[in-house]
């Protein structure tokens, strides 16, 4: 195998490959990254038996091949080579050693065989259809938040991707939640995507596939199975194994008599928040919001370190109602809303709180109270 | 060379005997008045309680342990020449020493005296970090002129009051910190006071296997062997960096220690780390409901002591050992601490279930680690586990009754299994 091919174009390829490689592994060649050229182009793939990679780049072939090398020590090389230089990749047969050249930079890296790699099987897809970058971004952003990193609790370690029905219509929806707090987020439904079965992607999964959505004029390829999930670009196929598990019933969790409802400016909000949060050192900071009618105030009283209030001008209409909730889910949960006020709904100091943006219903976050 | 005599506490120029009461019993140290931080370890100190009890059993051998999985808890010294050591299977004990005395342990009297002696140390110093019920390091900087006395005649003080008034013996391990205190103190046992100054160091330790190092196990054996590292002269070739990136942060620890640096204070109130139970069956066994009922017993001790002392964990841990000894442990993160024998209890279930050896098993125990304050436990409830609230209602309502009429007057049904 020998190819030659531009600097950036090759970063960008090994560096989606060397973050899919476990950093700790026991099987050698999990660790490495499959170079394949032919054509006019080179294919870098990487797994780690639950994810695979796939990263297509235009690359001059002057010797058709393929091998393996270490996934981070290619990558660390290319970063380190200077911005625009032409990187040539050679294989020596006889030495097992892959060449690396750029300039007067020259590398020699152990290889293992290309035989041992393991590919991916192809899985029956049963669902096909496309989606714009942004919309995808704005399903598992605003989800993935909420993804539990209980061990024990694995069919919450991810986001539970399926068709939901929301007043009447079929949506694409995502779900995430540990329990404490949960965020259901819902698009229209792409054609093709009826009848997708349900999945639960995996939260690493979930971080691979944001590497592709950056570009907003991008359309996705998705493709569903019961067991697989794949997105495409024309560059780029991610490919994941989804959770085996059943994700629970969330619909008897988000709460519809709730009545209570107060309306305040997110940014400040939050703001508001994570000043009084500061004087506690606690990991899980308890705010307390005390409601009266157009006046929110927020405290933190943390008995060893100090005391902390606010206040904020809202919009509350109904009776007086003292809530705690933990900082850092309040936080989290505010920074979601981006371009109306935040509504939040109550219902009694000890049941689950709903927020939503505004008067949007495609985006809504439960939050559980916390004693104070 | 300043020495003192360990019997009149006399303090002399170089001799080998002490020239105020011709005892032979002296310790003789050109820092022996600078150094501070010491180790006092009991000598085989459940037997030599017995034995202060029992005075017919003077000189025969004791060996303190039992059950029917029994190992050998302590060998008083005469057991000890005939091979018993601690941790001994008891029928090993039994081949090498057939006339062994076997005591099952008395651990309320154990712990009596063990407080005698620790306020006897609090006449010293507030400074005093107990290891267990038979040592404790000590560190006497900043006391000379309290008690008119540089540090090692208050130390050889302490043993002998302990040996006249307690009838037990101890040993003194005295040096610049706590690693060395710690050698320093087996080195001249039983009823020894042993010293490392800072200038011997280096070659002190220079043929010194790694394994002296306290906290150096079997596992971390194996892993230093495999980097070619047995003796302190084979750290010392090691790159500080390529230490850590080996070991992680006990590289860096053995990077200092190597160097015969350990700046670990002594301190009398180290915090509580983790809250753990644990029980060895009678027989293995691979019965799930047995098990069960071992998981529940178990989380709820470890919920009993939580809320004692006003803590929460943040982890839960299961620990289990195969009938060959290899021991199995699985922990996972709670996203809200908890001291709730109920959810430590469900989450230890689930770690049990999601493991593929089914056993058998001969010891059980589960664990909370990762404390917080009891104040922050359990204060957000499960939306995803209605039924929860219910249990901890339960569980708080069961505390209640049992504070007020004592531990037995209610219990699970799953307890009795």
């Amino acid at each position: 195998m020998k190819l030659s091919i531009e600097r950036g174009a090759l970063l960008k390829a090994v560096s989606q490959a060397q973050s899919v490689v476990e950093r700790r592994n026991t099987i050698p060649i999990l660790a490495n990254v499959l170079i394949e050229a032919e054509g006019d182009q080179a294919q870098f793939r990487a797994t780690d038996l639950d994810i695979e990679v796939v990263d297509k780049a235009p690359a001059k072939v002057e010797r058709a091949g393929a091998t393996t090398v270490s996934a981070v020590t290619l990558h660390e090389i290319v970063r380190k080579l200077p911005d625009g230089a032409l990187v040539t990749l050679s294989d020596d047969m006889t030495s097992g050693r892959l060449t690396v050249e750029a300039g007067r930079s020259h590398f020699s890296l152990a290889t293992l065989p290309k035989e041992d790699f393991p590919v991916m099987a192809s899985s029956e897809y049963s669902s096909n259809y496309t989606i714009p970058a942004p919309v995808l971004r704005r399903l598992f952003d605003k989800s993935k938040f909420a993804i539990s990193t209980e061990e024990t609790r694995y069919y919450l370690n991810g986001v539970y991707l399926h068709v939901a029905d929301a007043d009447g219509a079929q949506v694409l929806r995502c779900v995430a939640t540990d329990g404490h707090r949960l965020a259901r987020i819902d698009a229209g439904l792409p054609t093709g995507a009826e009848g997708m079965p349900g999945v639960i992607v995996p939260r690493k999964t979930v971080g691979e596939l944001r590497k592709l959505l950056d570009d907003d004029e991008m359309e996705i390829a998705v493709s569903v199975s019961e067991t697989k999930i794949r997105f495409a670009t024309p560059d780029i196929i991610l490919t994941s194994k989804v959770i085996d598990g059943t994700f629970p019933d969330y619909t008897r969790v988000i709460p519809t008599g709730n009545t209570r409802k107060l309306e305040v400016d997110a940014n400040e909000f939050a703001k508001a928040v994570d000043r009084v949060a500061t004087v506690s050192s606690e990991r899980s900071r308890a705010v307390k919001l005390s409601l009266e009618e157009d006046r929110l105030v927020l405290s933190v009283n943390a008995p060893d370190s100090g005391a902390a209030e606010e206040e904020l001008v809202v919009a509350y209409g109904d009776e007086r109602l003292e809530i705690g909730f933990n900082a850092k889910y309040l936080l989290e949960i505010a920074s979601q809303v981006d371009r109306e006020n935040a509504v939040f709904l109550f219902n009694s100091a000890g049941d689950p709180t709903l927020m939503r943006e505004g008067t949007d219903t495609s985006a809504v976050y439960v939050v559980m109270p916390m004693r104070v | 060379m300043t020495a003192l005599c360990r019997d009149c506490l006399t303090l002399f120029d170089t001799g080998s005997r002490c020239p105020a009461c011709r005892s032979p019993r002296i310790v003789a140290h050109s820092e022996l008045c600078e150094l501070s931080i010491a180790h006092m370890d009991c000598d085989a100190f459940y037997a030599s309680v017995e034995k202060r009890d029992r005075p017919e059993l003077a000189d025969k051998p004791v060996i303190i342990g039992g059950g029917r999985r029994g190992v050998v808890s302590t060998a008083c010294y005469v057991a000890r020449i005939r091979g018993v050591r601690s941790a001994m299977p008891m029928f090993q004990a039994l081949k090498l020493c057939p006339d062994a005395v076997v005591l099952k342990p008395r651990m309320a009297l154990y712990a009596e005296v063990s407080k005698q002696i620790r306020a006897m140390m609090e006449d010293l110093t507030p400074a005093i970090e107990p290891l267990s019920l038979d040592e404790a390091f000590i560190d006497l900087n900043g006391t000379a002129r309290l008690h008119g006395a540089p540090p090692a005649v208050m130390l050889a003080r302490l043993v002998k009051r302990m040996k006249s008034e307690l009838g037990v013996t101890g040993s003194i391990g005295l040096s610049h910190n706590k690693f060395l205190a710690k050698i320093a103190s087996d080195l001249d046992k039983p009823n020894g006071f042993a010293v490392i100054g800072a200038a011997e160091t280096p070659n002190f330790l220079h043929d010194k296997p790694v394994r002296l190092i306290w906290g150096v196990g079997q596992a971390t054996q194996s892993s230093l062997d495999a980097a070619g590292i047995h003796t302190f002269a084979d750290l010392l070739r090691w790159d500080r960096r390529d230490l850590h990136d080996r070991f992680g942060s006990m590289g860096e620890r053995l990077w200092h220690l190597a160097r015969g640096q350990d700046q670990r204070r002594v301190s009398a109130r180290n915090p509580v780390k983790s809250i753990s139970n644990e029980t060895t069956f009678h027989t293995d066994t691979a019965d799930p409901d047995l098990l069960d009922g071992h998981l529940w017993r178990m989380a709820e001790k470890v919920a009993d002591r939580a809320k004692a002392k006003d803590l929460a964990g943040r982890v839960v841990t299961l620990k289990l050992k195969r009938a060959d000894h290899r021991l199995i442990t699985r922990r996972t993160h709670l996203p809200i601490a908890t001291q709730l024998a109920d959810k430590i209890y469900h989450t230890a279930r689930t770690l049990h279930e999601t493991l593929a050896d089914k056993g058998p098993f001969r010891l059980l125990g589960v664990g909370i680690s990762e404390l917080v304050p009891g104040a922050q436990a359990d204060l957000t409830s499960d939306f995803l586990d209605p039924g929860a609230e219910q249990r901890k209602r339960a569980e708080r309502a069961t505390d209640a009754i049992r504070a007020r009429f004592g531990a037995e007057a209610i219990v699970k049904g799953r307890s009795l299994r």
